[in-house]
């Protein structure tokens, strides 16, 4: 039995309930149905704001961050008077205000093999808005193990994708992507940034095949791949297929179960501090300024984007991009200390990768990056 | 062959590389004559696409097709689709 809608519901909704596609029996739909969001942020904004303003009557919240000022120019469920607040919590609170007839639920933990099966369990569709393959991959084998629909977005930088994977009718994500690509490989949004509108028109077309889906319209996203070019202002389809290699939704699955996806993608859990190379490899923003102080002869490598210069530098260095790093290898001398550092310390983390599998041994990764240079050295430096 | 924003490192900046070459592998191989560095993240030891990217003869995926194999004509379109992760 679906519920009955209140006169104040009617009203509200009376723009969908003019659409004979929706109408008076898909509101009462949307009312009944539930969707998970996995992560609050750049897609998970809009994609919680749309479903709620919707009316989709649960809406579970998946985080376990802070909301952060660098946040705001695309996490726009969140407000300036939020910093330093929980996501899920300032989410909760804006979708509330937005639709207070609505049940919202907030996770305030990281989404896990170990509590992804507790937390999806009541929900009719997942949406995939997190910022790391980790997750993805659980995402994924979650609604194939259980039969729910995966609504998948993903961005970089001006490019964004996005389907929907339901493998009890089509592909899942891993028949595309069987792996993830070896980490440092595809940048992430805080190495490589984001043009903050960018999530806003993935995430609402997520949000459309999730409506989509709970009313049971249209033609879904499953079977096809969405390609976006925010430059070029292209939208491209592929098609996908079922694999019927694939390891969790093929004929003779190998995953049978949740699995440790922080290992299957090769990168270290939350519960570790040291960056993939390990511990040993790294050097501290305090250290540093006390080398450069005594005046010893190291080599300052800047492997930032030469545009990154004009927010941040260090007098020091010199800029080899890290995708250029190892056509320059021939310039560097192995026998000299070697420092490289970036915004943050991960693609730094990947430089040190090239040189020390190029044999070099006396090279080191700024930990923390030029935001910890920025933060505990020279403070005049803005923090990006 | 278009080259996708995350592996623009690898070609110099170059959203689009014009190759020669029969078949995908031709192409494929022809394209990264012209950005050698690109190889070892692109493929296998044994040639083969890695496992996080997908080549694309206009829409279809050519593993659906005839994998590395598959035939080209002129003017096609080839399309690299890497997995990104950003959200």
């Amino acid at each position: 039995m679906l519920p009955e809608l209140s006169r104040e519901e009617i009203l509200r909704y009376s723009r969908h309930l003019l659409i004979p596609e929706v109408g008076l029996d898909g509101q009462r739909k949307l009312k009944a149905a539930s969707a998970l969001i996995i992560g609050t942020g750049g897609l998970g904004s809009p994609v919680a704001l749309y479903l709620a303003a919707a009316g989709v009557g649960h809406i579970g919240l998946v985080d376990y961050d802070v909301v952060d000022a660098s946040n705001l120019p695309r996490q726009i469920v969140h407000g300036n008077g939020m910093v330093g607040r929980l996501k899920v919590e300032s989410a909760r609170a804006r979708l509330l205000d937005l639709n207070p007839a609505i049940q919202v639920e907030a996770f305030n933990e990281p989404f896990t093999s170990a509590n992804a099966m507790r937390i999806a369990e009541p929900y009719d569709i997942i949406i995939d808005g997190t910022d790391n393959f980790p997750t993805r991959y659980l995402i994924n084998d979650l609604c194939v193990l259980t039969g729910k629909p995966d609504v998948y977005g993903a961005i970089y930088r001006f490019e964004g994708q996005a389907s929907v994977f339901y493998a009890r009718e089509g592909p899942c994500y891993r028949c595309l992507f069987p792996e993830p690509p070896p980490p440092g490989l595809v940048p992430s949004c805080a190495d490589a940034g984001v043009l903050g509108i960018l999530p806003g028109t993935i995430g609402t077309i997520q949000a459309t095949e999730a409506i989509k889906f709970l009313l049971g319209i249209g033609s879904s996203l499953a079977g096809r791949l969405l390609l976006y070019n925010a430059l070029d202002m292209s939208f491209e389809y592929v098609k996908l297929k079922k694999n019927p290699d694939c390891k969790v939704c093929g004929p003779h699955p190998e995953i049978t179960a949740l699995v440790d996806y922080f290992e299957f993608c090769g990168v270290p859990g939350l519960d570790h501090a040291e960056g993939p190379t390990g511990a040993g490899w790294d050097i501290t923003a305090r250290e540093l300024a006390k080398i450069l102080y005594r005046g010893d002869n190291i080599r300052l490598i800047d492997v930032r984007e030469p545009h990154e210069l004009g927010i941040s530098y260090i007098e020091e260095a010199e800029n080899i991009p890290l995708g250029v790093l190892a056509a320059h290898l021939g310039e560097l001398d192995s026998a000299q200390e070697i420092v490289l550092f970036c915004k943050s310390g991960t693609r730094s983390a990947r430089a040190l990768e090239i040189l020390v599998s190029a044999g070099f041994r006396k090279v080191k990764s700024l930990e923390g990056g030029i935001n910890a240079w920025a933060r505990e050295v020279n403070t005049n430096l803005p923090v990006y | 062959m278009k080259i996708p924003n995350p592996l623009r490192s690898y070609t110099n900046g170059q959203a689009e590389v014009l190759v020669q070459g029969a078949t995908a592998i031709a192409a494929l191989e022809d394209m990264l004559s012209q950005y050698p560095a690109f190889r070892p993240h692109l493929c296998k030891d044994d040639g083969s696409l890695r496992a996080f990217v997908n080549l694309f003869l206009d829409r279809s995926n050519i593993r659906d097709l005839q994998g590395l194999d598959t035939p080209l004509a002129p003017d096609d379109i080839l399309t690299l689709v890497p997995s990104i992760a950003g959200g």
